[in-house]
């Protein structure tokens, strides 16, 4: 296909769209009484609630129907719950299960608290914009160029040549060995993790610099006047005062967190015990051609989810009613 | 419901206190030392995308015998990598056509859900009918279900669709399998712009949609005249997000893309398995994939803080 097909392709497809909204707005428009605005609604929501249906709803059910059957492409066996303890029992499973566990319990604390201090450190500062935009930048990164990008810091070259990757530069000038990162599970999880904290303190600075900006002002400036220091006032003012802030952030990263499946990818290809659940919901389904397994993956990380989601809609709720 | 102005959007005048001077000396003192930790951090943030820059212009000989920050002390600069990357050069890998499916997977993946989740939002959010407020929690609802539930059974739709509709998936696709892609982008894209977008539609003053029904303006008009232009911040948030989010996802397009039109995110992770050590074509690659949302995000960075919590909860 030549680059202009493609492009061909794309006005059609967005036209096609268009055209769809065009008629319907046509169509409905001269629509008054009670009955109409029936009709409208029904217009109006048809699209959306179609593609929802076939996209989302049908293949979540087909989802959780293929997870209790086994391996084989065609008429795989049924084998009832055999596919969820084999996720809690199978060695290969528990060591992704432990990792998954590591990434989901160290990225979103972490990610927060540097986020947070990040921005009580600015805040105000002469300088702050531009401080804030270099922790938000990794932000606009997408998980395959970050990785790539801390590959090259992690790059390792065996015995005692040259070492092009900064960490490792650092480690032989002051005089330590050398270390392959990305190599020796468990550690070599915890610097993939590091990737996914830098992309997502920027997020959690940001948040929470405008939560900050929100404290009244009067309650920082009535606690200075009463001599109330730096770290006093972080703990019993600041720190209080964006509590549904804290939390929709740390929900948040902990969702995207579990869902983390690029940076498996791009940095590791998921070899040396570096797997996390979205990872093996890929390779099982794509590689290992265990769609039964896999099907199980996706459904364990759905009711994992549910739990944070909803804890985490509350928490914004109550912040909008703020 | 009514609102979803996250916190980030309420940020007050700063107005500056009035400040004895001992105090000032005092807070000047832990000031310094805010800013030097704060400096650190930025450095620590900032080096490792540093790194990549630099190496993307180093000689091949260079970047893979010694390491970026020998540039300072050996400066020499080249465009040959990007050159390379872009044309094929002497490796063969092009990532120009890569580059092109992208922004041709990107661009409707932004438009299509726009035109589908504005009309719907309107319904929710102006129009009475039975089973309303019940349909729009189903759909807000729907924002949490991970992709991963859905892309196998939607995959296993496009190749083989009931009745005889034409598949969109597999060797006799239209446009090698760039309608799937589309299609997969949009369904994933309607529960947070519906709910968005029907979140900034309620916004609008009741009084105002209420007179101009008086004035005998039907829904489409009020749609058409009153709600879509004010509605242009709103949709800029969420097409920022969804641009973001098309342009660097890499696990839809692994599954739903062929060869033929594959985007950059999947072209950089198959270098980086076969040619993991050529250090100048991953870094300029890098960057030729991160140069355009990089752009887009410094200019429109207001709008994107407020799409940023209300779709933090997507796929």
């Amino acid at each position: 296909m030549t680059t202009s097909e493609k492009f061909f392709h794309m006005a059609i497809a967005v036209l096609l769209f268009y055209g769809v909204m065009a008629a319907i707005l046509l169509l409905t428009q001269r629509l008054r009484s009670r009955q109409g605005e029936r009709v409208q609604a029904a217009a109006f929501l048809g699209p959306s609630l179609l593609l929802i249906g076939i996209g989302l709803l049908y293949p979540a059910g087909v989802t959780i129907y293929q997870s209790f059957f086994g391996a084989a492409t065609f008429d795989p066996p049924f084998v009832g719950l055999d596919n969820y303890s084999a996720l809690f029992t199978n060695s290969q499973q528990l060591t992704v299960l432990r990792n998954t566990l590591f990434w989901v319990l160290l990225t979103p604390t972490i990610s927060t608290i540097i986020g947070l201090v990040y921005a009580v450190l600015v805040d105000r500062a002469s300088f702050e914009k531009f401080a804030k935009a270099l922790l938000f930048l990794p932000m606009a990164i997408s998980m395959v160029g970050a990785s790539i990008i801390w590959k090259f810091v992690y790059d390792y070259k065996a015995g005692d040549s040259t070492q092009i990757g900064l960490l490792n530069q650092i480690l032989k000038s002051i005089g330590l060995d050398t270390y392959n990162f990305l190599l020796e599970p468990p550690w070599n999880t915890f610097f993939l993790i590091i990737i996914l904290i830098w992309i997502q303190a920027g997020f959690a600075m940001t948040i929470l610099s405008a939560s900050i900006k929100g404290i009244p002002e009067e309650m920082t400036e009535a606690a200075r006047l009463d001599g109330v220091g730096a770290w006093q006032m972080f703990r019993h003012i600041t720190v209080p005062s964006i509590r549904p802030s804290l939390i929709v952030v740390l929900t948040t990263i902990t969702i995207a967190t579990l869902k983390v499946f690029d940076i498996v990818q791009t940095a590791t290809g998921g070899n040396f015990d570096t797997s996390v659940l979205a990872y093996e919901f890929y390779r099982q389904n794509f590689v290992a051609g265990n769609q039964g397994l896999s099907a199980t993956i996706a459904v364990v990380i759905f009711i994992l989810v549910i739990p944070i989601v909803i804890y985490n809609i509350r928490q914004m709720r109550k912040l909008e009613a703020r | 419901m009514s609102t979803s102005t996250p916190t980030a959007a309420t940020v007050p005048v700063e107005t500056a206190p009035a400040v004895p001077a001992s105090t000032a000396a005092k807070k000047g003192l832990t000031n310094r030392w805010a800013s030097a930790v704060a400096l650190i951090v930025a450095i620590v943030w900032t080096i490792p995308t540093f790194g990549l820059l630099v190496s993307s212009f180093r000689p091949e000989a260079d970047v893979k015998t010694n390491g970026w920050w020998n540039f300072f002390t050996d400066p020499s600069l080249t465009l040959q990598n990007y050159r390379d990357v872009l044309s094929g050069g002497s490796t063969g890998e092009s990532l120009t056509t890569n580059l092109i499916n992208t922004i041709v997977i990107t661009v409707p993946a932004v438009l299509i859900p726009i035109s589908l989740a504005t009309l719907a939002a309107y319904a929710f959010a102006w129009i009475d009918f039975k089973g309303r407020d019940t349909l729009f929690v189903a759909v807000f609802a729907l924002q949490i279900v991970p992709i991963q539930v859905t892309l196998v059974p939607l995959l296993q739709l496009y190749v083989d669709p009931p009745g005889n509709l034409m598949p969109l998936a597999g060797r006799d696709a239209p446009a090698g399998g760039l309608y799937e892609l589309w299609l997969s982008h949009t369904i994933f894209a309607l529960p947070l712009a519906i709910f968005l977008l029907h979140n900034f539609m309620r916004e609008v003053p009741g009084e105002l949609i209420e007179s101009a029904r008086v004035d005998g303006a039907g829904h489409v008009a009020i749609f058409t005249k009153i709600m879509l232009p004010l509605m242009m911040p709103a949709i800029a948030a969420f097409g920022i997000f969804q641009f973001l989010w098309v342009w660097n996802d890499l696990l839809v397009a692994l599954v739903f893309s062929s060869p033929e039109v594959s985007p950059m995110t999947v072209k950089l992770v198959s270098l980086v398995g076969q040619r993991g050590e050529d250090w100048q074509l991953l870094a300029s690659g890098a960057f030729v994939s991160l140069a355009i949302p990089l752009v887009v995000f410094i200019a429109l960075q207001r709008y994107f803080v407020r799409g940023l919590l209300a779709g933090s909860v997507k796929g």
